[in-house]
């Protein structure tokens, strides 16, 4: 399972490095706006300088003159280091949005080529926690963790410098708890990652959870089981909860070691330098500028724990989108295709149409050693003839037609429209050329008539649309609120599940395709409907090259001939009449008669 | 028809500002918020909280008061400590040392058991958010959810809830914190020098001004943002769930373009947001530097002057760069506490929906069974069915349905057999009359009582993720192993089953991904079967089965449904062998209804529609 993937030996660096590519356009705005902080965290150093100059100086002199100039400075300083971090922000806003939104359409381009062998492995809860909150973390950590680690650390590094400056003997004790700090913070890293990736894994489960009930409502309620959704949502939901206060209790830890190691350091500091000023070594002015720096650099001290926190988030997240960004999509096409068929003559009569050969198919992800669904199948289907599929439920009829298109690749054996093997062409010439009608009636949040056109090639209209809602008897769409212009919801929900099939068939023939796969596309007819329906398709079936998956003599009888899938092999073919007669298996099936022949 | 090109893309609609062409707040994503809900909602979740957060108040109080003690050991150390160890008395060295220790200590300590406690108590309201917006989208009635899309249901629950999250993690630690070393500070500066903290007072004025303008702006922002996020998750889940259609329409292209629109819109309300908070950024650190200046300014010129001691003005000093340095983190806050906003609301939104059929509130039992058989009565007494979108389906009629009789109930496609179904489930409530189930309304029922007494299985059967036998027990989860694959065998699943991978335990992957539309109906009818309700309604349930496991469905639901009520929608009118009687359904009315054998060897509707069924079966 995707979501229990192993974490151990990584570093959160070299995840965060595969961040290059996405930030490699705006590296030269980030890498400015790093510049500007740092030279406006600097600044904000410079001010306690300023600070001992004036005590140490016209404080001490009584010279008001001095004071007003001191001020100024102090002012001046104030100014720029208020300008510099807005010209940070301001630099970075637009090209970090730019990122995430970069990623999350390579996300979603990514994912529409991914194999559907993928998708029917990964909930789309988890592929959706990928897009969203993710990739917020993504952003999150290049707009303040990175360039903060960077600023927070050579600030750091400038203040001590300025200390040692000052005066050695007390930057030595301030430097002090360093070693321990960074200690802690290397073995938090490796503790915190864990539980960080736990948390994302367990809100992509609720996501998949919150979307499964939500589109399950039917049944929830149909059950009135809405309780035990509930309780089921609120024991994930709990889960994430105690992962979350896991990963607070570590972030409680580091903060607690790094908001009091270098407070004790300060107060050694204080009074080793209480001391000296005593004994008259120091000056007053050098205490409060050194003591000022020291306090200039709790923040930058203190927000290493976050900072890190928010990395190791990011570096999780990071890993997480590289799951799927690693996966392979389906490549245009396969070349092992031999190059001989892919330019057979077409006109060859027996290559013309749609032909399986030898065909065998297994899921790549079925358990090994386990029979292939499709052991081996030939198949002809002749130009202009339309062949029903009929077999058991479960005999792989819908996976034999998903090989069609390719929606699944056939693991030996060649599949040929017209003597050209499948994968030898593009995908995209192969599905203008295929159109398919599902058994699960899929409609976009779209109109009913760009749902429909969705079929057709481009610069399709209302003839083309008028004419395939008369072929699948879809006339109601004109009936409608906003006629063939209403938004069909979601999954087209509003509608009735004829109503759908309806307009998924419209669809399949509104592009005249070559050739069409019909999957069971009469199953939630009305049997006047679908007499009607079938009157209709009959004419566009007549010279459309068909192969439709059927239960029912009624869309038996619009094919030409019948192929009968049985045991992963085509078992007979033959008209209807025929194997009524010859084939004991299919007798059963179109009748239900109870055989002793099975 | 005037119209016959593409209507406008979706982009456009939510576009903040425009103008609309639809009224409809779902099309916009903007349910109505009532005034004070978001407020309200709020106060609910941390009401049960207060003790604890009053708790990590303290605790912060307490933290702070640790943290803010150093610059006045400062200024002790100067003032008292250094001419003390002059004259050789080394206590109230010892006294900074000890104070100082402590003080780190104390911090630490206070810094630990803060985190712990605050993240206890946002974890919860976290917890108690999430599963009020699950459970009240659960209760809300299914014509809510075909108008509500579930990425955006998805969308309240993950990123709306994410952004409460940033809130109560970060955002209230920084708030407490600001207010508490505002509060502090000051009160520090004025013990310390009254005029000096006059004046980090006076600062406040411009910062509160400053706070309110990006409040308002950011805001207007924010709920643009997160309505682009819902645009984005919308159209992300549908390509996921229809990714088969989308392959072989070759819509990739096309969603990509869209995808790009919605998320191009996404990114600039964001980048937008980020600049919002870089002004206000800009403008407060102006201020304060300004402040701080000042302050200098005027306490240098009274220590040159030698009215103000030197160790004063420099603790002043300390304190001054703390004072504004949370000024940024109150912009964090601000930043999350707006995006935090805009998203409660729109979750107050959600929830101040209405469950159009609520449960109720005094319950009622079903009356115990009166014979041995587990049928009860069902009466349709004058009900009239509309959405309230408007459209009558169903005119006023009225029906009984006697105990133990199947109905088996036809007609064509959009006559209102689907509808009446559901009244009778109660997924609607019917706009007049009542649905009586042994002489007790529907809506008088509690869910559970209700489920007992009726079942519905729907030709979209839908699997959970978990094992086949999860999808089964749905039907009654306290089912042993036996009755599942029972059930499993008296509708002819069991075959199938037992050929998976792990049989009854294999995983069903994503939403059945590897189980046929039959075979998904078969688990439906098993999980309807382990139900065992008074009242079964079949809707179009054996329509993706071939002849053979329809057959074996139907042998099965004559033993099943002995004694039981049944009401069965099929096209296929098979199903009337089975049943004691049909109704004809015509636009919304029952045309015909009578004993099967009557109406065909009539001259009716249901005559005609057999003949071309029988001719169907040639």
């Amino acid at each position: 399972m995707p979501t229990t993937r192993a974490t151990a030996d990584r570093s959160a660096a070299r995840t965060l490095l595969r961040l290059w590519p996405y930030v490699r356009p705006v590296r030269a705005r980030l890498l400015t706006a790093a510049s500007v902080a740092v030279v406006a965290s600097c600044t904000g150093l410079v001010i306690p300088l300023v600070l001992k100059w004036l005590v140490d100086g016209p404080v001490a002199d009584r010279d008001p003159a001095g004071v007003w100039l001191g001020a100024l400075y102090l002012l001046l300083l104030g100014i720029v280091e208020a300008v510099l971090f807005g010209i940070r922000r301001w630099l970075v806003a637009r090209p970090l949005s730019h990122v995430e939104a970069e990623m999350r359409a390579g996300l979603y381009r990514h994912l529409q080529r991914l194999p559907v062998a993928f998708h029917d492995r990964w909930a789309s809860g988890q592929l959706l926690s990928r897009g969203t909150t993710d990739l917020m973390l993504v952003r999150m950590f290049l707009a303040f963790p990175l360039t903060f680690l960077l600023v927070n650390g050579v600030t750091i590094l400038v203040g001590l410098v300025i200390m040692l400056m000052q005066d050695w003997a007390l930057g030595l004790v301030i430097l002090g708890p360093a070693l321990p700090v960074m200690w802690t913070c290397v073995v938090f890293e490796r503790r915190y990652a864990e539980v960080a990736r736990r948390a994302q894994d367990q809100v992509g489960d609720l996501t998949t959870l919150v979307e499964e009930s939500v589109l399950g409502i039917r049944i929830v309620k149909g059950f009135g089981r809405h309780r035990s959704q509930a309780r089921a949502f609120r024991a994930l939901a709990g889960r994430l909860r105690g992962t979350e206060l896991r990963k607070a209790r570590l972030l409680a830890v580091i903060w607690g070691v790094i908001v009091t190691l270098p407070e004790v350091a300060i107060g050694a500091a204080l009074v080793l330098g209480t001391v000296r000023v005593a004994d008259g070594d120091l000056s007053a002015g050098t205490l409060v500028a050194f003591l000022s720096t020291a306090l200039a650099l709790r923040w930058p001290v203190d927000s290493i724990g976050f900072l890190l926190a928010m990395s190791q988030e990011a570096a999780t997240a990071t890993e997480r989108y590289f799951e799927v960004m690693d996966e392979a999509p389906e490549e245009p096409r396969t070349g092992d295709a031999p190059a001989g068929t892919a330019t057979a003559p077409a006109d060859a009569p027996a290559a013309a149409g749609l032909r399986f050969e030898n065909v065998r198919f297994r899921y790549p992800d079925a358990p090994p050693g386990s029979a292939p669904l499709l052991a081996r199948v030939d198949l002809h289907v002749r130009p202009g003839e339309s062949m029903a599929l009929v077999g058991a439920t479960g005999s792989g009829k819908t996976t034999l037609t998903a090989l069609v298109p390719r929606l699944h690749e056939v693991t030996s054996g060649r599949i040929t429209l017209d003597g050209v093997d499948i994968r030898a062409m593009s995908r995209e010439e192969l599905r203008t050329r295929v159109a398919v009608a599902f058994e699960e009636p899929t409609l976009f949040s779209a109109s009913v008539g760009e749902n429909v056109l969705m079929g057709a090639p481009d610069g399709a209209g209302k003839p083309e649309l008028d004419r395939a809602l008369g072929i699948a008897q879809a006339d109601f769409a004109h009936a409608l609120p906003q006629g063939t212009d209403t938004r069909v919801g979601e999954q087209g929900l509003s509608l009735s599940g004829g109503q759908r099939q309806r307009l998924a068939l419209a669809r399949a023939v509104v592009g005249r395709p070559e050739f069409l796969v019909l999957d069971d596309p009469l199953s939630a007819l009305d049997v006047h409907t679908e007499a009607a329906v079938e009157a209709a398709l009959r004419r566009v079936l007549a010279d459309t090259t068909a192969l439709i998956v059927a239960h029912r003599p009624s869309t038996v009888l619009l094919a030409d001939r019948v192929a009968l899938l049985s045991g992963g092999r085509i078992a007979a073919v033959g008209t209807h009449q025929e194997l009524l007669r010859h084939n004991a298996e299919y007798a059963h099936l179109m009748s239900g008669a109870q055989e002793d022949s099975r | 028809m005037t119209t016959t090109t593409a209507s406008t893309p979706a982009v456009a609609d939510d576009e903040p500002g425009r103008p609309q062409d639809t009224g409809d707040p779902f099309d916009r994503d903007v349910l109505p918020t009532p005034p004070g809900a978001t407020a309200g909602l709020l106060r609910s979740l941390l009401a049960p909280m207060k003790a604890r957060v009053a708790l990590t108040t303290l605790l912060l109080l307490l933290q702070q008061a640790a943290v803010q003690t150093g610059p006045l050991l400062v200024a002790y150390a100067l003032d008292t400590a250094v001419p003390a160890f002059r004259d050789h008395r080394h206590g109230p060295l010892f006294a900074v040392a000890a104070g100082y220790l402590l003080c780190a200590l104390a911090s630490g300590a206070l810094q630990i058991a803060f985190i712990e406690t605050s993240a206890r108590v946002s974890q919860d309201v976290l917890l108690d958010l999430r599963g009020r917006i699950f459970r009240h989208a659960q209760a809300l009635s299914v014509d809510f959810h075909e108008r509500y899309t579930s990425g955006r249901l998805i969308s309240r629950s993950t990123t709306d809830v994410e952004s409460l999250r940033e809130l109560l993690n970060e955002g209230l630690q920084e708030l407490v914190t600001v207010v508490l070393s505002f509060v502090y500070i000051s009160a520090m500066l004025l013990w310390l020098d009254l005029g000096l903290g006059a004046v980090a007072v006076a600062s406040f004025v411009p910062l509160y001004l400053l706070v309110r303008l990006y409040q308002r702006r950011a805001g207007r922002v924010f709920r643009a943002r997160s309505t682009a996020i819902a645009a984005v998750i919308v159209k992300f889940v549908e390509t996921m769930n229809g990714i088969r259609p989308v392959r072989a329409f070759r819509r990739e292209t096309a969603n990509e373009a869209d995808f790009a629109a919605l998320n191009r819109r996404h990114e600039r309300t964001n980048g937008d947001a980020l600049l919002e908070m870089a002004r206000y950024v800009v403008g407060s650190r102006l201020v304060a530097n300004t402040a701080v200046a000042a302050i200098v300014l005027w306490g240098a010129h009274r220590v040159a002057t030698g009215s103000l001691e030197l160790g004063v003005l420099a603790a002043a000093v300390l304190y001054l760069r703390r004072l504004y340095d949370p000024i940024d983190r109150l912009g964090m806050f601000l930043n999350s506490y707006q995006s935090a906003a805009a998203s409660l609301e729109k979750i107050a939104g959600l929830l101040a929906q209405t469950p159009s059929v609520p449960e109720p509130t005094a319950p009622k039992e079903l009356p115990p069974l009166a014979g041995e058989f587990p049928g009860r009565e069902v009466v349709f007494d004058g009900v009239r069915f509309a959405y309230r979108t408007g459209g009558e389906v169903l005119p006023r009629f009225g029906l009984t349905l006697p105990a133990g009789q199947t109905v088996a109930v036809v007609g064509s496609t959009g006559a209102g057999k689907s509808t009446l179904a559901k009244l009778l489930a109660r997924f609607y409530d019917p706009s007049d009359g009542r649905v009586l189930l042994d002489g007790v309304d529907l809506r008088e029922l509690s869910m559970s009582e209700l489920r007992r007494g009726v079942v519905m299985v729907t030709q979209e059967a839908f699997l959970f993720s978990g094992t086949v036998a999860d999808n089964i027990a749905i039907g009654r989860p306290d089912a042993t192993r036996e009755e599942i694959e029972r059930a499993a065998k008296a509708i002819g699943a069991h075959e199938f089953i037992s050929a998976l991978p792990d049989g009854y335990d294999t995983d069903v992957r994503k939403r059945g991904g590897r189980i046929s539309a039959g075979q998904r109906q078969l688990v439906a009818f098993a999980r309807a079967l382990l139900a065992d309700p008074a009242v079964l309604i079949l809707d179009e349930a054996t329509s993706s089965l071939d002849i053979p496991g329809e057959r074996a469905v139907q042998r099965a639901m004559s033993t099943v449904l002995r004694g039981r009520t049944a009401v069965v929608i099929a096209h296929r009118l098979s199903t009337v062998e089975i049943a004691d009687r049909v109704l004809v359904m015509e636009h919304g009315r029952i045309v015909e209804d009578g004993r099967p054998d009557e109406l065909i060897a009539g001259t009716g509707r249901f005559a005609d529609l057999h003949r071309a069924w029988r001719d169907s079966l040639a």
